[in-house]
Formats: C-alpha cells, structure tokens, sequence
C-alpha cells in the first residue's frame, strides 16, 4: 500500500497522520512537499490538518493553488483515493475536488472537543465501506472553519447521491448536536465517485491506547482496507 | 547641562531612566548618548530587561539539582529527564499588552515564549497559561477573557503546539491590569542544546525571520510602567502576531541546527534587535557590528532607532557557521523566509551600528549587561495575619447548598468555555489535556510522559507572602504527584505591583523566600523564570501573584492517573483525618463564597508533610494501588471530590464526620493531601500507617449518579453538572 501525505507550509497534523499510518500499516508514509510538481504512482493520497499558508485569505484557498495540486488532481482523475482531514477537508472543497464550502463556526469560536458521529447508511463512499452504519464513533473536532454550507441543490444532489458520510450526533456538554452550524449536521462528504474523502474530525487523535476513543484507528483501518490493490 | 544635554537629558526620562541612571549612561560613554544609543540602554536598563529590582533576591533561589542542564540566564531552563533526552521550558507574562489589546497581546506571548523554546534547540510540544482577570461581572472582563482566550489559542493552535492546561481567576483587584503568563515546554536532545553566547570574531550574524516594522516600538518599557486610564491609547505599542510565520521560523530554526550550521541563536522578543544583539555579545564577551540599511523593514524611512527598538514579531538573530552559510541560505529558502547577513562578530567588546555609512551607534557591550542598575529596594515586612474565627465563617446551610454554591462560583466552576478554544490534542501525544491535576504530554517515540502545571493561590499569597510563596510551589508539586509523575524542577512568573512602595517590595522579597524554601525542601529547582512588576492602575495594586510552572516525569505513561472516578471504589483521603485536622476554613474559598468574609491567615504548609504524602501518592501508583486521584486545594476536599465524581460519571456515598464540624471538614482547604479510589483499601491502610501518613476512610463510589452524604444529605450529579458546566458563561455573558 501506497501512502502520501501532502505537507503544505502551515500543515501541523502531518506528523500525527504519519504515526496514525505506520502504527495502522507498519510503514511509514512518504511526506511529499506542496512544492514538488509530480507525485509518484500511489493508492492514497492524505491531506493532513492545520493552517496551510496560515489559513490567510480563506482556509486552504492558498494551498488548492500549490503547485503539488496539479499532481493531486490527475490522481483524482485517474480514480485515486484521497482523505483530506480538517485543513485538508477544506483544501479539497477550495479545489474544487469536493462539493460546498467550510465556513466559520455559528458561535466564531475555535472549538476543540470529543465528538460523537453517526455514519450515513445511505453511503456511497468507496472508502469506508467496511464500518458499522448502526454504531457511532468518537472522535474529535478542533476547527474555526467546518461550518458545511452548500446551495440547496447542491446540498439535494450531496444527500441523494449518499455523498455525506458522517454527522455529527451530540455532545455530552452542548445543548446541541451540531457543533459549528453545519448544514444537514455534515460532519464528513465524499466525491460523486466515492474515493475522495473530506472529513473535519480528526481520526488520528483517536487512536487509542493514550486518546480518549480508538475510533479514528478504526475509521483508517476501513479506509486502508478500502484501497489494498 | 547644555541646551543638547537637557533635550536629551528629558528624552530619558520618558524613556523611563532616573537621573542618576542618565548619568550613569553619559559615564560609561565619556559623553552625551545620541537618540538611538539612549533607547538601547534605556531598554536595557529597563525593568523587564534588567530585573534591576528583583535580581537581588533572584539570585538567593536554588538553581541547581541533579536534572538541570542549564538554569535561568538563557532563553529557557533545560533539565534532563533521562534516555538522553532534555525538557527545555519557561514561563513569560505578557500583561500589559494584553490588557491594552487583548487577543494580540495574548497571541504574541504565546509567540515570544515558544521562540525562547525553540531558540534553545527544542521541538516545543505543550503550552500552558496563567490567568487572571477582573471581576467576573466587571464591564471589561468579558471582552478581555473573551479576547485572551482567542488570542492564545489563534498562535497555540495555528503553530500546532497544544494549549494542555493553565489555570483562570477572577478578582476585582485585576480590573485594570490582567495577567497573562504563557509557558511553553519543549523537547531536546540533551548534547543538542544551543546557546546565546556568540563566538568567533568574523563570523556572520544573520537576521532571518519576519520584517522589521514599526510595532511594538519601545515595549519593554512600557511594560515597566504603571498603568493610568490613558492605557488604551498605547495600542500602537503592542506588537501584532503572525503564528504562521512563527510556525516556519520553528521549521526552519529546527532544520538548521540539526544541520550543525548554528554556532548562536537568540530571538528577538523584548527590546528586540537590541536585547538579541547584546546578549549574544556579552555573553561571548565580543562585540557586534550591524549595517542597519541590511536589516529587512518592512516600512520605508526607518530610523536606526525604530529599528532597534522595534517589537516586531517572529524574527531571530543568529551567528551562523560560515563554511554552512549557504546550506543555511537554502532551508530558509525553501520555507521563504528573510535570511539577510546584517553584520559580524568583532573583538572589539563594542556595539557598532552603521546606517547610511555613517555610525549611528558606538557602545561598548559589558555596561549594557553587567553594570545594569541594581537595586536594594526598601521593604517592609507583612503584617501577620491570625486565623479567622471559625465561627464568623461557618454557615448554618445544608453541605449540599454551600457545594452548589462552590462549584458555580467563578473561582471553582468548569474552565471549558475557554479551553474548548485550545487545540489541546495537536500532535496526538495529550494523555490529559485541560480540566485535571497536572497536564500529561507523551515523549514521542519513548514510553515516557511529561506532567505540567501552573498554579497560585493569590489571596493566599496576598495574606501572607510567605505562606503563599511555599503553597504555590506546594500545590504545583500535589499537581504533579496526583498525575503518578515525578515533579522535577520550576519556571516562575512574579507579578507584583510597584516595587517602589515597601509594602509591595515587602511581597516580591517574601514570596520568593517562601518559593526559595519550597524549592529546596521539595527537591524542585528553578531553571527560568520571568518578572513583571508595576501591575498597578490609578495607584492600585495587584494581588501578588508568582505563578509557579512545575514539571514532572513519569517513566511509563501507561501508568498515568486520572481525577475520573471509577465505580466500586473505596475513597481515602491521604494526608488528613479529623484527628490532626478538623479542616482550615480562614481565608478560603468556603470563606470568599459563602461566608463572604475575606482575609485571615491562609492555611499553613508544611513542607515535610508535603514531600512525606506526595512521596507516599507515588509509592501508591508505583504498587497499582491507585485508580483515581485528585489533590484537595481549593473549595477543599467535597469540591476535589465532585469534580473526580463528574469527571468519571459515577456518584459516592460518603461519611459524615463525627468529630469535626462538617463544614470545616468537607470544605477546608488543608495542605498535603490527596483523594484516592482504591481497591486495595487494606494495602492502603498499611502502608500509610507504616509511613506514618495521617489517612481517613471518606466513603465508597458507585455508578448511582448521586452524591450521598450519612446524615441523609442527597444531590444529584446531574444537578451538580449543570451548575458547575454552566458557571462561567452564565455570570460572564450576563454582562457582555
């Protein structure tokens, strides 16, 4: 299995992905720099969190114009899979490689915590087929920006092609489920094709073992399972 | 004085010299300083510079121990923590600022003192903070702790270090002036350690980083003055924060000395371009000569003054190997960031700046440094304070009204609100984050854990100075402890008022006897520290507040404790029982909350005891005898207990004392002890009467979501939750 994670000046999540990987498939991934022009053949990309280019101008709007992108994008071309977390999630939306937008937080505050999802049964993501629609997952959320927004007919058309993939469920703390005023409670969508996902929560964070929850390892291990060729 | 001599002479004063420090300067030069040369040794000769009033009593703090490295006098103390490896940290304040222009204050002392971490060679790997703000329901507190709180985590969270705990107090007497300290803790190898001090006439100083722009001109100084309510208008002087430049200096620093390419490294914080400048030469015992032209501005026509005493954020200043100049020229390159040779290093033992060809500066280095002023300045002793009459203070309601009360006062309710705004897990090596005893940060790739606290009890330390000193060292120690760590050494932040009035002196000199008498006794030295002095507005003083940040290890952080509460457990309390200490109620929050009577003595710390119970709590965790602990301090041990209730979702039923009055009891603030759940209650028992540890039976957790009391006494944790969760927002968006 192929892995790259994509480091783009301001990426601070790389390193984490990394150790998320190895401890998952026993090899450590290639850290490829937004600078080189070409990416080698590979069956995932993953675009960690953080503040590409210091999220300056709008999230990830800087960093979808990185020279690396033209590589990104024949690979989605030729049907690659990619994971874009938090940061990552928005780059993919600012490249247009995802529907809708990521904007700031209903309350305009950064808001880091626990989060509890519920997986979309009605799914087509190619990546995460092997988890369990009937269980939820815990795994949390630090972002400004993952309030989802899309126009009503996008949103129509991300609902009936099953492009969302997770939503947020509730929070021990808040009176309310939603977190950030995402639309539909979108916590996670993926491409028409299925092989591109963006998520804000951060999986790496729950690897258990020292984490509160192991339900990012699990959410990897589906989408490692996923792309074994 | 000429006409030249008495403009210049003025120019001094408002730079903040005395008369006889102007003379000293016009000494050491044989003459008249010229504009630029003034603002250098004003701002070296500025309190925040030169800890001119503090430095005597400074020095009489342990600085040395078996773990340290490198003690205060770099950019950030260095101790060993074994396997080769070395935890670089210190603790900055950045109160002035931060009062004048809340979320850039902040976020800029965020900045500073992760650069003086990572200027030392370290990957910085945690954050914590120490705040205090006015009254809750003051017209201003919202807006600052609102600002405060984004500011921290807009650096912390952009650069991608975690914010893993810290600690807020409300208080009337921070209404004008708030404090912000930050801490940051980083990671090293312990023979990849780099220092200040310059070497090698000829070698190249380079000026990499950010521009230099007009910001923050001057600032060390005006954080050496008294505040008056003309303070806002001082905005200009706050420096403006670029984390993510920050975040490829961090990048590019660290890629460089691994490279070897570095002989010193300094970064500009206070004083900028000058204070970076003269330490790396004084502490080499050389001179500097700098083209001011060949400094990247980002602002047309500056002065070589406005240069040098420019604030600007994100910026270093190194001595580069100059054999590896050009690898160091491509790893800046690469993160495109200014690498610009300004100058080189002389043996001259003089400070020379050139602009526009001419000399705009010639100065020689030592007097800069080492003939600072230095003051013995007059303090009277506290007033001893006696214990308040139990009596006066407690109230005939039920235990379960004053805990409600407790837990929803500003004092003891849930921080949440303002550290959901941290990224407290970034890096992924956060074992506990915010909301515990001490912070847990894993060492990557070791099995090894990195415990970290900051405390103060300030109406402690404001009754009784000394008392207060030892009890913040003591309480970061419990802190530490209670996580199953080893506490090993110190950063201090002193903030006091005006050391010009002997009662405030009286405070700093006191509270750092008592800081001195902790250290020693609890085996914890102190390797950095900071001072911030004149926190007064309109004349009014600041409750004194030296924040102590300890830092601890522990070998296997699989073994790390937590306050969560697990069911079926036995509760003791280590360290107390009715016997010895029916529970001191003078000047606690008890006392603040419910009796409202302020003042009397605080509770007395016994540092034997201390070192005799933290000891005890490890050669408990070391045994696995310890599920759940938890230090009481304040609210006392009822409070202590709702929150490893809450933490763990599991309620207690709990015995009501028989001796001593319950209130005073439940709700003491005694030094030295612990809570623990145990299920090896027998062993516990043992052990503490061999130990000689006084130990006392509190009762039995289970998964009924309620807290019971033996007189009948009955409260729901759900009750308790919404009251402790709901606390702050509720008495801050009040106002807002």
């Amino acid at each position: 299995m192929r892995i790259a994670i994509i480091v783009f000046p301001g990426s601070n999540c790389d390193r984490d992905m990394m150790v998320a990987v190895e401890s998952l498939t026993g090899r450590r991934p290639a850290l490829i720099w937004h600078k080189q022009n070409n990416l080698d053949p590979i069956d995932l990309a993953i675009i960690p969190g953080g503040f590409s280019f210091g999220d300056y101008l709008r999230c990830g709007a800087l960093a979808a114009h990185s020279p690396i992108m033209n590589a990104l994008h024949d690979h989605a071309a030729r049907g690659g899979a990619i994971l874009g977390v938090c940061n990552g999630f928005q780059i993919l939306t600012e490249s247009g490689m995802l529907p809708g937008f990521l904007g700031r937080n209903q309350e305009l505050k950064f808001i880091c915590k626990q989060i509890t999802l519920s997986v979309n049964g009605a799914t087509n993501c190619a990546l995460t087929g092997s988890l369990d629609h009937k269980q939820t997952l815990q795994i949390p959320i630090a972002h400004n920006e993952g309030n989802f927004f899309a126009d009503a007919e996008t949103l129509n058309r991300i609902e009936s092609n099953g492009q969302v993939v997770l939503r947020y469920k509730s929070d021990k703390y808040a009176t309310s489920s939603n977190p950030n005023g995402s639309l539909n409670n979108i916590a996670a969508i993926c491409s028409l094709n299925g092989k591109i996902l963006g998520m804000m929560p951060h999986p790496e964070r729950a690897m258990g073992k020292g984490h509160e929850s192991a339900d990012g390892r699990k959410l990897l291990h589906s989408i490692f399972e996923a792309i074994k060729t | 004085m000429s006409k030249k001599a008495e403009m210049q002479y003025e120019n001094a004063v408002s730079m903040g010299l005395s008369e006889e420090e102007w003379l000293s300067v016009c000494s050491h030069l044989g003459r008249i300083p010229n504009l630029c040369e003034l603002g250098i040794f004003s701002a070296m000769w500025s309190e925040h510079c030169s800890y001119k009033s503090s430095k005597k009593w400074l020095k009489t703090l342990p600085t040395e121990g078996e773990c340290v490295i490198q003690g205060p006098g770099e950019n950030a103390g260095v101790i060993d923590i074994g396997d080769g490896l070395a935890v670089v940290f210190k603790i900055e304040s950045h109160n002035h600022p931060s009062f004048i222009e809340p979320h850039q204050g902040a976020a800029t002392g965020v900045g500073g003192i992760l650069r003086d971490v990572f200027t030392m060679g370290a990957r910085p790997i945690a954050l914590l903070n120490a705040l205090r703000f006015g009254q809750i329901d003051h017209k201003k507190t919202s807006h600052l702790i609102s600002g405060v709180t984004s500011g921290i985590g807009s650096y912390g969270n952009c650069i991608g270090i975690p914010t893993v705990g810290g600690e807020v107090e409300f208080d009337s007497s921070y209404n004008g002036n708030i404090l912000v300290n930050a801490m940051a803790v980083g990671l090293a190898h312990n023979d990849r350690i780099f220092y200040s001090a310059a070497s090698g006439a000829g070698n190249p100083v380079i000026y990499v980083g950010a521009k230099t722009g007009r910001d923050g001109i001057h600032g060390a100084t005006m954080a050496s003055a008294e505040f008056n309510d003309e303070a806002e208008l001082k905005r200009p002087t706050v420096q403006v924060g670029d984390p993510f430049k920050g975040k490829l200096l961090m990048e590019a620093c660290l890629e460089l000395m691994a490279a070897d390419a570095v002989i010193a490294i300094q970064d500009m914080g206070a004083a900028g371009l000058t204070s970076s400048s003269v330490e790396m030469a004084a502490k080499g015992g050389l001179g500097m000569e700098i083209d001011l032209d060949l400094v990247p501005v980002r602002e047309t026509n500056m002065t070589a003054y406005e240069i040098m005493l420019s604030e600007s954020q994100e910026r270093m200043l190194m001595v580069v190997n100059p054999n590896q100049a050009e690898i160091a020229q491509q790893i800046f390159n690469k993160w495109d960031l200014d690498f610009m040779p300004i100058g080189k290093v002389t043996e001259t033992d003089r400070l020379v700046l050139l602009k526009e060809g001419k000399i705009a500066c010639d100065i020689p280095v030592a007097p800069l440094v080492d003939n600072a002023p230095e003051y013995d300045r007059p303090h009277l002793s506290s007033e001893i304070q006696i214990a308040a009459n139990i009596n006066d203070i407690v109230q005939k309601i039920p235990i379960t009204e004053a805990l409600k009360i407790l837990v929803g006062s500003e004092d003891l309710c849930s921080r949440r609100w303002v550290y959901e705004q941290y990224d407290s897990q970034v890096m992924a090596d956060t074992i506990v984050g915010p909301g515990g005893d001490a912070a847990l940060v894993r060492v990557y790739g070791t099995k090894k854990a990195i415990a970290l606290t900051t405390d103060c009890t300030t109406r402690y330390v404001e009754a009784d100075p000394f008392s207060g000193g030892k009890q913040a060292v003591a309480e970061a120690y419990r802190n530490i402890i209670a996580v199953g760590a080893t506490p090993l050494a110190i950063t201090n932040n002193l903030n006091f008022g005006n050391p010009e009035k002997p009662e405030i002196m009286a405070q700093l000199v006191e509270s750092v006897a008592g800081i001195k008498d902790a250290c020693i006794q609890l085996s914890t030295p102190v390797v950095s520290g900071n001072v911030s002095l004149y926190n007064e507005t309109e004349g009014r003083a600041i409750k004194p507040c030296p924040v102590i940040g300890m830092v601890g290890v522990m070998d296997d952080w699989e073994k790390s404790g937590t306050i969560a509460l697990p069911s079926d457990n036995d509760i003791v309390i280590i360290g107390q029982n009715e016997k010895n200490n029916s529970g001191w109620l003078s000047n606690s929050t008890y006392a603040k909350f419910i009796s409202k009577k302020l003042g009397g003595a605080p509770p007395p710390v016994d540092l034997n005891s201390e070192l005799k119970a933290g000891k005890f709590i490890l050669d408990c965790y070391h045994n696995d005898l310890i599920n759940a602990a938890h230090d009481i301090s304040d609210g006392g041990m009822l409070v202590a207990l709702t929150e490893m209730m809450l933490a763990g979702n599991n309620g207690a039923e709990i015995i009501h004392p028989k001796e001593a009055d319950p209130h005073c009891w439940f709700f003491g603030e005694n030094q030295s002890s612990y809570i623990i759940a145990t299920t090896k209650l027998k062993e516990i028992i043992k052990r503490s009467e061999n130990a000689n540890i006084p130990f006392s039976y509190l009762g039995r957790s289970s998964s009924t979501q309620e807290l019971k009391i033996s007189n009948g006494d009955i409260i729901s944790l759900k009750e308790l939750q919404n009251i402790y969760e709901t606390g702050l927002t509720k008495q801050l968006l009040q106002f807002s």
